[in-house]
């Protein structure tokens, strides 16, 4: 077990990571893509939207390619019809001249154009109608991938936009996505296509009479196993693939070339939970592995806590003086701060519900109150009445068991990013504070994106004095 | 009780763990149960705190009571020169053809096969029998692939189907649906108190309904504990702070006059009990919209501890207890 696992040592920290600044990325007109990826249900695509937003509202040009998005989501950005088209998004503040573009990828539709963009209208049409490819191109698990690197290199040869921020597909596995260029290609370099496509080609040349024989076994063999329909149509798919498709391994290198170009950045989304992290860690292995730049962290969703001085433990121990005081009718004082306890009734304090409520809380006397919400200052209770002080005093307990419960959320979140951390101490970290409800328009994702550039969730000062800071 | 039980879920909802609970709770009174992993993250052995599986059913767990937990994480390709030794005693053949790249072929350029071969698996162990004509595994737990994508996981035998009009992927692909289709099979859908996990439960069920396929019961997890109740949430709003401030300092925690410990704290304490109350009010719409979709409904804790071994134990009990198994 790791040192850092142990519960009660809240306090001890590894030296934090560097703070992920992504304005700087962002504006950086040498920045031209983006690339968000991540484990499923961490926000990715929320950041590849906020991210694009912020760059759009700080002028640049930008296109974001999202995936999969929730259809709040994409109706947030005004982009709710499938058409695999980039759609301007309205309502930004454009005071900066930038301009933010927005589409939805669509599988089917991008594999039909590849079709049609490198076939004559004869083969085109053969090839649409295969059955094979039809099934193929509607989505199985993987084509999403091929699909997703193959809109990128369009996006960026259209050279329309500065900045291209990508979504990824929710793969099993962090290899899919970055594998899928180089997959694709050894496939169409491989010698099964040549199998499937050129028995003719094969028969004819010196030497290779062996081959031939295997091929006809193998076609044999695949015959029997597919059935000879299916076999025709997957030759038929295959070799249709191979002329048409012929470009494809140049382009599928040079999409990931592109991805380890100094203009590319990744950023690793993460939600501060074990599984997620754990498979942050591996894409940032991975992308070191295939030298791809990796920007920093992203890590949603951090819980903070205005009250962060005050330990579960003790939040937990005044709750419970609460509740006896409650049962006993007796103030019983667990004094942990040398003589400030005990205050209840002392004529030294401001308390408010002393004195007669009134809609205008005097400058003095109400004053504890948070001035933003004087609709605190308009009750008739908490008036020095027994049932009313326990009301308060049980509510109280309430609200130090919800700060206890924070607190433990805090130090398990903590411990999940310090593990991180300790393996990967190199990786900035830009933290998003934790939004109690989701995102439903261009407000929330300014917001988030307001959230990702500060790095750090932005708490208000904490309250009790704590000698032992850090 | 369906023999094969399929967990699906949004991403981040913990379907592996409901999975691995599900399988424990099964495993009651000397019964054995199979873990089935398809997707290749190795997040079974994780949680049952074990090295990587092989491509090997293996007993990972043994369940209160004496009954057995295996586990069994399916590699494509193995599968496939299994599936071909088995149908077709190819083993030599297999390996030429995985020299030439078709296996590569065969699991992922064309992934549709690959799915053809999880489920394929799958069903073959839901089926399997010992000599005597009892099943070798009284269930079959498979942490499926996420909800986006069930339907079309399920049923690409379907497709395959269509596609290979006549011969043994045909008949084998017709005979993968049978189960899949019928009342051996159930899937269930793990899903969060959030908005988009549970509108893609809402979307899932209808696909998974649309294709014909028996939709099980939906699994709330991680459901966080209610420390504040509605009237409580309303007295946080009409109460004035200064009176929690002196409540507070009664407690111990500094003074409650301005300035004063107690009173610093009033502030972020309220703060928290209005973000709790956001997302109280959050959940309650959630947890309505589930009641609308007409299937059983359970609820998991969040374990505040985080997710281990023990919790599993917890998870599987309660499972157990309210009946899903």
């Amino acid at each position: 077990m790791s040192p850092d696992a142990d519960a009660h040592d809240r306090h001890r920290r590894l030296s934090p990571a560097p703070v992920l600044d992504l304005d700087p990325l962002i504006d950086d007109p040498g920045t031209r893509i983006v690339v968000c990826c991540g484990s499923g249900g961490v926000g990715k695509t929320t950041t590849a939207a906020a991210l694009g937003l912020r760059a759009a509202e700080r002028g640049r040009k930008v296109v974001v390619l999202t995936i999969d998005p929730a259809r709040r989501l994409a109706q947030s950005m005004g982009i709710d019809s499938l058409d695999n088209v980039p759609r301007r998004v309205k309502g930004l503040d454009d005071s900066a001249s930038g301009e933010l573009h927005a589409m939805m990828l669509d599988m089917k539709r991008t594999f039909d154009e590849i079709v049609e963009a490198h076939a004559d209208a004869e083969r085109a049409a053969a090839i649409l109608s295969n059955p094979f490819y039809q099934s193929l191109s509607a989505g199985f698990a993987g084509t999403q991938e091929y699909m997703a690197m193959e809109k990128l290199g369009q996006l960026r040869a259209r050279d329309e936009w500065d900045l291209i921020v990508v979504d990824t597909p929710p793969s099993r596995s962090a290899l899919d996505f970055l594998d899928a260029p180089k997959r694709l290609g050894s496939f169409l370099d491989g010698r099964l296509i040549r199998l499937l496509t050129a028995p003719a080609k094969l028969g004819g040349r010196a030497g290779m009479k062996f081959l031939n024989v295997g091929m006809s076994m193998m076609t044999g063999t695949l015959g029997k196993l597919l059935g000879g329909q299916l076999l025709k149509d997957v030759q038929t798919f295959v070799a249709a693939m191979d002329t048409t498709f012929g470009g494809f391994r140049t382009r599928a290198d040079a999409t990931y070339k592109l991805l380890q170009a100094p203009g590319t950045a990744f950023l690793v989304v993460a939600a501060p939970e074990r599984d997620a992290l754990r498979e942050a860690a591996y894409f940032v292995e991975r992308l070191a592995a295939e030298r791809m730049p990796l920007a920093g962290l992203v890590l949603n969703r951090v819980h903070g806590s205005g009250a962060d001085r005050l330990s579960a433990e003790r939040a937990l121990a005044a709750a419970e003086n609460l509740e006896a005081v409650e049962n006993l009718e007796e103030p019983r004082i667990v004094d942990q701060e040398g003589g400030k306890a005990g205050l209840r009734n002392s004529p030294d304090t401001y308390g408010s519900s002393e004195s007669p409520a009134s809609e205008a809380p005097a400058p003095d006397e109400g004053s504890p109150a948070d001035p933003k919400n004087p609709s605190s200052e308009r009750t008739e209770k908490g008036r020095s009445a027994d049932p009313a002080d326990r009301s308060v005093d049980q509510l109280t307990a309430g609200l130090l068991k919800l700060h206890a419960d924070r607190m433990q959320l805090l130090s398990r979140e903590q411990r999940t990013r310090d593990r991180f951390t300790a393996l990967h101490p190199e990786v900035a970290v830009a933290e998003v504070a934790a939004l109690p409800g989701d995102v439903h328009d261009l407000a929330g994702l300014r917001d988030i994106g307001n959230r990702l550039a500060a790095g750090r969730p932005e708490l208000p000062e904490t309250a009790v004095d704590r000698p032992d800071v850090d | 009780m369906s023999r094969l039980q399929v967990v699906s879920g949004k991403g981040g909802t913990g379907k592996t763990t409901v999975a691995a609970a599900l399988a424990l709770a099964l495993a009651t009174e000397g019964k054995r149960t199979l873990l089935v992993e398809v997707e290749g993250r190795q997040g079974i052995a994780q949680l049952f705190e074990t090295e990587a599986l092989p491509y090997e059913e293996r007993k990972i767990a043994v369940a209160p009571g004496g009954g057995e937990v295996y586990a069994l994480a399916i590699d494509p390709e193995l599968a496939l020169l299994d599936y071909l030794q088995m149908f077709y005693k190819l083993g030599g053949a297999g390996r030429a053809l995985k020299k030439l790249g078709a296996i590569d072929f065969a699991t992922t350029i064309a992934p549709g096969l690959r799915d053809v071969l999880l489920t394929g698996k799958a069903c073959e162990a839901v089926r399997r029998k010992v000599k005597s004509g009892r099943f070798v595994y009284d269930y079959v737990v498979m942490d499926a692939p996420p909800t986006g994508r069930i339907t079309r996981f399920l049923n690409v035998n379907d497709e395959v189907a269509g596609l290979a009009k006549i011969g043994p992927i045909h008949n084998q692909a017709q005979a993968v649906m049978r189960v899949l289709k019928s009342k051996e099979t159930a899937v269930h859908l793990v899903t969060l108190l959030e908005e988009m996990p549970v509108q893609e439960t809402a979307d899932g069920i209808a696909e998974l309904r649309a294709a014909h396929l028996p939709v099980g019961r939906i699994v709330v997890n991680m459901v966080r504990p209610e420390v504040l109740d509605g009237a409580d949430l309303e007295l946080v709003r009409t109460t004035p702070r200064s009176a929690v401030a002196k409540a507070l300092s009664s407690a111990g925690l500094g003074g409650a006059r301005r300035g004063g410990n107690a009173e610093k704290l009033v502030d972020p304490l309220v703060q928290q009990a209005e973000e709790y109350a956001e997302r109280y009010a959050l959940e309650h719409e959630q947890r309505s919209v589930l009641g609308e979709l007409g299937l059983p409904l359970h609820e998991l804790p969040l374990l505040t501890e985080g997710m281990d071994l023990a919790g599993l134990y917890e998870l599987a009990t309660e499972l157990r207890k309210q009946g899903m198994s």
